[in-house]
């Protein structure tokens, strides 16, 4: 803490560092506060603290290998970190997936999205005081968490969805794991509405409370809830539709209030429309056919065919040895995370490495606003705001 | 990639032509992607064309992302991914800078959420843009010496 001289006189505001280490920082963030007594006249947003260099290294693993590193960007959304990366591959490809793909794919993204939301809640909730939804909350993410470890064998690094398809067949009784979830789960989900969204506490808050015009929204670059929040219904599903998702009816929920209770109930909101989506897309997944694409030297062959014939053989060794190398060119693949707009973008210079890989975080975009939602306001709010952000700091510092 | 005379067909290209005709250096069209090279001097006359015309409206900036091409020159490559969320459309544009002067002007003007975006590329491609606010360092120390992403940036060994 450290009392400054200011243009008027004497020390009239101080800075205070708030973190990078602070549990409501959501990781490793740091915000310098100036301070005129419980005012914030000033913040600013320092980064970096967990910065890995994801795309550097990404320049050096060929294209099947990268796949495992996108996981680590948003941790809390693997698997729409791995689609966006292999749908920009695909693009670059000019692959075309298997339906029974692209529906698997989709129905574990809006698990991915639900799991995500329930982890933002929680985590939001116990920071502005609800300690019991935090507990809840994770509980129901475990479930989903066991179809992931299910499906891929990690509950958190799935790396799951591979450039043409799926990495393995989902395992005989998936569907009825995630029956279990579509049942017990809109319930629960009222449950924690109750606990919250008349709650007194919640409302004094929430409401009024970190508020972030459309016109900002828009010029800061924010994506996903944090902009449907103050009304506008950007949501690239609907606006883009990727891998199939033109074939699913859902609402986007958009509110007006610009406030952290809008966000708050677009996100409820949008987790009941994933159920929808993930109950949609069991019911249109055929229980046979095939999960890869039919592309060989780029999708591995099937084990018995490279016991029986020889092109499988030498397909499978040049694909784990050298990779393969799509041709050259540009190509920007946004999908829509549980954060925003996801954006992976791609430079090939026909080589079997990425020439460079970019992705555009929402969270990156998102945080960026936070300096707009605070200043002026009181330094209780910071917590309410950075909560509504739903930043994870390892897709911003990558 | 293709460089195919309907590109100019294209609504968007061809209300840039109308509005200033030497704008525009190149078209690309790469898997349903539309690219528009432009030279460096009008990026920013065009970014504010881009967002401020009502029939185009692009006023939702996704991405800034640099590339870098050595040794090739022109080395360095930035491609701004652009949004009208009025007309759902999306296109990027690209301009290319020489190695020995990689300076542009910015563009957080018109878009501020150009802001970390350029930041960022000024800190790991070491591309100065001028006219930002706050041209710092943003994912690296403040202390950094180089730019990581670079292509003759060393991986191993000492830097």
């Amino acid at each position: 803490m450290t009392i400054v001289q200011t243009a008027t006189g004497p020390a009239q505001t101080m800075v205070l560092n708030m973190g990078p280490q602070h549990p409501s920082t959501h990781g490793v963030l740091r915000v310098l506060l100036e301070l005129d007594g419980e005012n914030v006249v000033k913040a600013d947003v320092d980064i970096g603290y967990l910065h890995t260099g994801i795309e550097k290294t990404a320049e050096a693993l060929t294209y099947s290998q990268a796949i495992t590193i996108t996981d680590r960007m948003d941790y809390l959304a693997p698997l729409s970190n791995n689609l966006a990366y292999c749908l920009a591959v695909e693009k670059l490809l000019e692959l075309e997936i298997p339906k029974r793909a692209q529906y698997i794919r989709v129905l574990l993204t809006e698990l991915t999205r639900v799991a995500s939301h329930l982890v933002w809640l929680g985590t939001h909730a116990i920071d502005l005081g609800a300690m019991s939804v935090f507990l809840y909350c994770f509980r129901e993410r475990e479930g989903l968490l066991n179809i992931f470890e299910m499906v891929s064998g990690q509950r958190m690094m799935t790396s799951y969805f591979r450039i043409g398809g799926l990495a393995l067949e989902p395992p005989i009784g998936w569907t009825d794991r995630v029956q279990k979830v579509l049942q017990s789960l809109p319930a629960r989900i009222d449950e924690y509405e109750d606990l919250l969204t008349k709650n007194r506490i919640w409302l004094a808050r929430t409401q009024g409370v970190g508020m972030l015009s459309a016109a900002d929204a828009i010029a800061m670059g924010v994506s996903g809830p944090s902009l449907r929040g103050s009304g506008v219904d950007y949501d690239v599903r609907k606006y883009f539709p990727y891998s199939s998702y033109e074939e699913f009816d859902f609402q986007v929920p958009v509110r007006t209030e610009c406030d952290c209770y809008a966000r708050y109930m677009c996100r409820v909101a949008e987790m009941r429309e994933s159920l929808k989506i993930v109950k949609q897309a069991l019911e249109k997944i055929p229980s046979e056919g095939p999960i890869k694409a039919d592309a060989p030297g780029i999708v591995p062959p099937q084990r018995e065919k490279m016991k029986t014939e020889m092109e499988a053989l030498i397909y499978h060794f040049k694909i784990f040895t050298e990779g393969f190398a799509p041709p050259p060119g540009e190509v920007y693949q946004r999908v829509e995370s549980p954060r925003g707009e996801l954006g992976c973008f791609i430079a090939s210079d026909g080589s079997p490495k990425p020439y460079r890989m970019k992705i555009r975080a929402p969270s990156f975009a998102n945080l960026q606003a936070l300096q707009k939602m605070v200043e002026g306001r009181l330094i209780a709010d910071v917590i309410a705001s950075i909560g509504t952000l739903d930043i994870v700091l390892g897709e911003i510092d990558r | 990639m293709t460089e195919t005379p309907d590109l100019e067909q294209n609504p968007t290209v061809a209300r840039i032509r109308s509005w200033k005709p030497d704008a525009i250096e190149g078209l690309v069209s790469f898997r349903g992607e539309l690219t528009i090279l432009l030279p460096r001097e009008h990026l920013f006359p065009l970014a504010e064309f881009l967002a401020a015309a009502p029939e185009l409206a692009f006023t939702y900036l996704s991405d800034v992302t640099g590339v870098d091409r050595f040794p090739v020159e022109p080395r360095f490559e930035l491609n701004y991914h652009l949004l009208s969320l009025s007309r759902r459309e999306a296109i990027r544009l690209r301009v290319r800078l020489q190695g020995d002067s990689p300076v542009i002007e910015s563009v957080v003007p018109v878009w501020p959420t150009a802001n970390w975006h350029e930041r960022e590329i000024f800190d790991l491609f070491g591309i100065r843009f001028e006219g930002h606010p706050n041209l710092r360092r943003i994912l690296m120390p403040d202390d950094w010496e180089g730019y990581p992403l670079r292509k003759d940036y060393p991986v191993e060994g000492p830097r």
